[in-house]
């Protein structure tokens, strides 16, 4: 029997999942409670003419499969730049340039030119192992079905493949911190500061916490299994992702319907019946799925009392306290960087002048303050894409390293804080910047709760660790889409494979509830 | 526990510690969850006797307790215990299991409904972490209060006429798992007509304050009605009888397991009827939900063993001398003349009419010897006397 499914939050997930169960036929009503699909992949505008994308920035996981199958470029996908380089910035103006492995530009010892072209196919390698997976429901522990069986040998070919030798490696530094990794591997502080960022960009880890080398592998993943373009700008921002797949889901009949926040996920006889809406509809559907994030979905949706205690536990302790803001700024012309020309303004620019650096910027963040002196990963969109702001006029986006979730100091002056140093910070990088700044906008993790409905404010729904992924993502007992509750799947990053732009957690679970039925 | 220096005492004396050690004439003792507790006090034998044929008193103080309260109490409980806590009305006592996640029972126990929103839990474990643990999304209040409340045992025949006795007056007419309060020494004596023994019997609480008073007031008016302190001993015979189950002996509380096939569900602990399914969610009810469907993996028997010998901890095996269970409780049962056992059983094993034989190792003289034992799986109590449900309760 099919059901009507519904389908809470039009995150770039909910309508991937909406997307493919229309096209399989299903009944699906996706109920967005903003004005705007789009979730954490949404271009907003934080200053009259300015817009910009609101959360996620770079594009660099995006799932091919997921593009092709669903003919997101023909429904209007575009890239306004592909093959983004990225920029360590330095102070001084001795930037280093570098794409795939190469050092394009800037001046670096012999020893670490070959360090990084070795360096960079050896993670691109391990990488694949985690991006194998990430379209493969996890096998589920202690399951002892044959399919559970056959997924987690699969995992372990992925990883006997490699070889004797890389498997050793990827063993040995899967599970530990990318300082040491980065230390045995090069000499230059500015490309460790640059290469260690990229393991703890929206992570609450230092480049010295264990674990960081896992969150570098799984941001790479998306470039490993041939994301076409690596790190690309979407033409219109990450918003235009989630309208292609609001096309995607719309052209297969499902419906969506904005301004429609969900109050409670609904009951009958222990079995799903369907959501009642914060203005006091009650919508039936035998299935729902959220793409909500997992503490939010069963804690204040479901409720604790629908679910058994060991569950709620777990679910409560899934650690996802976000450490990243995100800054806005709208500026009144082209931030100059001491010499970098306009053309590399557009690329991804990171200030990270050491892995050190990064350590003491978390190690205040710790213990609830802001850094002192932030770490930052920043785009100039408008560079590539003239619709973002007015002619002559930019935006810039950055993410900012670190902001605790829950600061010592009220919000308010954390952020005006944490504002007035990043952009003290920029301004010695790019000298007159902050002249040029005619709106600005910090995110704060508790922010980013709010505005886009995430608990605990973390991109990824949840930090993207070795206990945390895979079938342990959200929580074991529940990685594979399928809720304890009869008809309630998940299908957010909060699952498998987690978050980063890619819509895997959303093609996954649909596929995860076509099967449910046929098993019914 | 609000006392903030009780790291600085090991073992507590209980409220009634000052009379049980001037009659614990054996002075034998050991430790129950952090208090002292008398093992025998005479004769373990005449203890028994006692329970049987007059009546005993049994310090239940140690017994882990709880006060759950708050407009969401009976969801709370009722999300906790697999039994539907709804049909234990205000004023009535119910026994109950609690299962983790995996339908593997945590702990017995009894629930008290006092009032509505007004609960108590009596436990053999600590589990007030466990009850924390699973406060998120209800409205309660949860306090163990094991240390504010003194409670005795009052089991046998003559239970009844001692109560009355001391001015309990009108409690013949408490019916089997009832509450009733009384006033005593200026202030309330709760009664409650239930026990670990299987025979009518009460259990008393009181404010610590004034445990001295109910304990020499029962002692004084129950001199002629064969009153005797009883220790864990003499009780432990009296449960075997009634089929009684207990944590750590019976059963593995699932917490404490670190090898999954150690625990065991209610259905493998024959408290399948506290089950119920028709509750919409409970913790543990959709893995018993699959083990009605696939089969349980064990099966709790009463065994009737041959001779006179307790098969204490023996393997019980099939006719062709495959081991198919184990023995976790058992003794020589004065009152039904039998020599009783607990079982846990492989299934499909344990169906009355199996052959079944208990391999008992025994020592006399220093010397061991051992016998196989044929064993007869018996269905209900051991021992379960008329007077346990009687209502109006009789004086004997």
């Amino acid at each position: 029997m099919t059901e009507r499914v519904i389908v809470i939050g039009a995150g770039h997930n909910g309508l991937a999942c909406a997307a493919y169960l229309a096209k399989a036929g299903r009944e699906v009503l996706v109920l967005e409670a903003a004005d705007r699909v789009g979730g954490a992949a949404i271009t907003r505008e934080f200053a009259p003419g300015y817009r910009v994308s609101g959360c996620a920035h770079i594009c660099y996981q995006l799932d091919p499969g997921i593009v092709q199958e669903l003919g997101l470029a023909s429904l209007g996908l575009k890239t306004a730049q592909a093959n983004l380089r990225t920029v360590a910035l330095a102070a001084e103006g001795d930037h280093l340039v570098l794409h795939a492995g190469e050092l394009e530009a800037g001046a670096l010892p012999d020893r670490d030119r070959a360090a990084l072209r070795e360096y960079h196919s050896r993670m691109l390698r391990f990488a694949r192992v985690l991006g194998k997976q990430h379209n493969r429901r996890p096998p589920r522990i202690g399951g002892g079905g044959r399919s559970e069986l056959i997924g987690a040998a699969m995992l372990g070919l992925d990883i006997r493949r490699l070889g004797r030798a890389s498997m050793r490696e990827f063993l040995r530094i899967a599970g530990i911190n990318i300082f040491d990794v980065l230390e045995e591997t090069f000499d230059t502080p500015l490309l460790k500061g640059a290469l260690a960022f990229d393991a703890v960009l929206g992570a609450n880890l230092g480049p010295r916490s264990n674990n960081s080398v896992l969150t570098l592998l799984h941001r790479l993943s998306g470039q490993a299994t041939g994301v076409t373009g690596g790190l690309s700008l979407p033409e219109g921002g990450m918003g235009a992702v989630s309208e292609a797949l609001a096309a995607a889901a719309r052209a297969g009949g499902a419906m969506i319907r904005t301004g429609s926040a969900v109050a409670r996920i609904t009951l009958e006889a222990g079995r799903i019946s369907g959501v009642e809406l914060k203005s006091g509809e009650k919508l039936a559907a035998g299935i729902v799925i959220s793409n909500a994030d997992p503490a939010h979905t069963l804690l204040r949706l479901l409720g604790a009392r629908n679910l058994e205690t060991g569950f709620v536990h777990r679910i409560r302790h899934f650690r996802s306290k976000g450490m990243a803001a995100k800054l806005h700024l709208a500026l009144d012309g082209l931030p100059s960087f001491a010499r970098l020309s306009a053309e590399r303004a557009g690329a991804r620019l990171v200030i990270a002048p050491d892995p050190g650096y990064i350590e003491r910027a978390f190690d205040h963040a710790k213990y609830g303050e802001c850094s002192p002196h932030p770490a930052l990963e920043i785009t100039i969109p408008s560079i590539h894409d003239r619709s973002l702001a007015p002619p002559g006029q930019h935006v810039l986006s950055a993410i900012v390293q670190y902001a605790p979730f829950d600061p010592r100091a009220s919000s308010d002056s954390a952020r005006a804080g944490l504002l007035d140093r990043t952009l003290g910070l920029l301004e010695r990088y790019a000298p007159g910047l902050r002249r040029q700044v005619v709106a600005s906008e910090l995110l704060l993790p508790a922010d980013i709760e709010r505005e886009f409905r995430i608990t605990g404010g973390h991109w990824h729904h949840g930090e993207l660790a070795l206990d945390q992924l895979l079938m342990l993502r959200p929580v074991p007992g529940a990685a594979q889409y399928a809720m304890p509750v009869h008809g309630l799947y998940l299908c957010g990053a909060g699952c498998h494979p987690g978050g980063g732009v890619m819509g895997s957690a959303g093609r996954n679970s649909a596929r995860a509830v076509l099967a449910g039925e046929r098993a019914a | 526990m609000r006392h903030k220096e009780h790291f600085r005492t090991a073992v507590y004396p209980t409220p009634f510690h000052p009379r049980t050690s001037q009659l614990n004439t054996l002075n034998q003792w050991h430790k129950w969850k952090d208090y002292t507790t008398a093992d025998a006090f005479f004769d373990a034998a005449l203890e028994y006797a006692a329970i049987r044929n007059a009546c005993a008193v049994f310090d239940l103080s140690p017994m882990t307790k709880h006060r759950i309260t708050g407009p969401d109490a009976l969801p709370f409980l009722n999300r906790l215990i697999t039994r539907d806590v709804a049909k234990i009305k205000a004023g009535r006592v119910g026994y109950c299991v609690w299962c983790d996640d995996n339908g593997r029972v945590i702990d017995d126990g009894t629930v008290f409904h006092l009032q509505q929103g007004d609960y108590r839990l009596c436990s053999q474990e600590r589990q007030l972490d466990w009850l924390a643990r699973s406060v998120y999304g209800f409205d309660v209040s949860i306090v163990e209060d094991t240390h504010d409340v003194a409670a005795l045992a009052l089991q046998g025949p003559t239970s009844c006429a001692v109560l009355k006795a001391i001015g309990c007056r009108g409690v013949e007419r408490l019916t089997p798992f009832g509450i009733a309060y009384f006033p005593f020494a200026g202030t309330d004596l709760m009664v409650s007509r239930t026990g670990f023994t299987g025979d009518l019997g009460y259990e008393l609480w009181i404010e610590p304050a004034r445990a001295l008073e109910l304990w020499d007031a029962l002692f004084e008016k129950g001199a002629n009605h064969g009153i005797r302190p009883m220790g864990t001993h003499a009780l432990e015979v009296a449960r075997i009888e009634a089929g009684f189950i207990q944590a750590q002996v019976d059963f593995l509380p699932a917490d404490q397991a670190i090898m999954q096939d150690r625990s065991r569900s209610p259905f493998e602990l024959d408290l399948g009827r506290l089950v119920d399914f028709n509750k919409p969610n409970f913790n543990g009810r959709r893995a018993l939900l699959e083990e009605q469907k696939r089969g349980s993996r064990y099966r709790l028997v009463r065994l009737d063993v041959e001779g006179n010998k307790p098969a204490r901890s023996a393997y019980i095996y099939d006719s062709k001398r495959n081991v198919v269970g184990t023995v976790t409780s058992a003794e020589w049962s004065p009152s039904a003349k039998a020599n009783i056992a607990l079982a846990s059983m492989h299934m499909p094993w344990g169906l009355p009419g199996d052959e079944l034989w208990a391999e008992i190792y025994y020592q006399r003289e220093l010397k061991w010897s051992r016998v196989m034992s044929r064993c007869r799986v018996v269905e209900g109590a051991f021992f379960d006397p008329p007077r346990r449900r009687a209502t109006p309760a009789a004086d004997f």
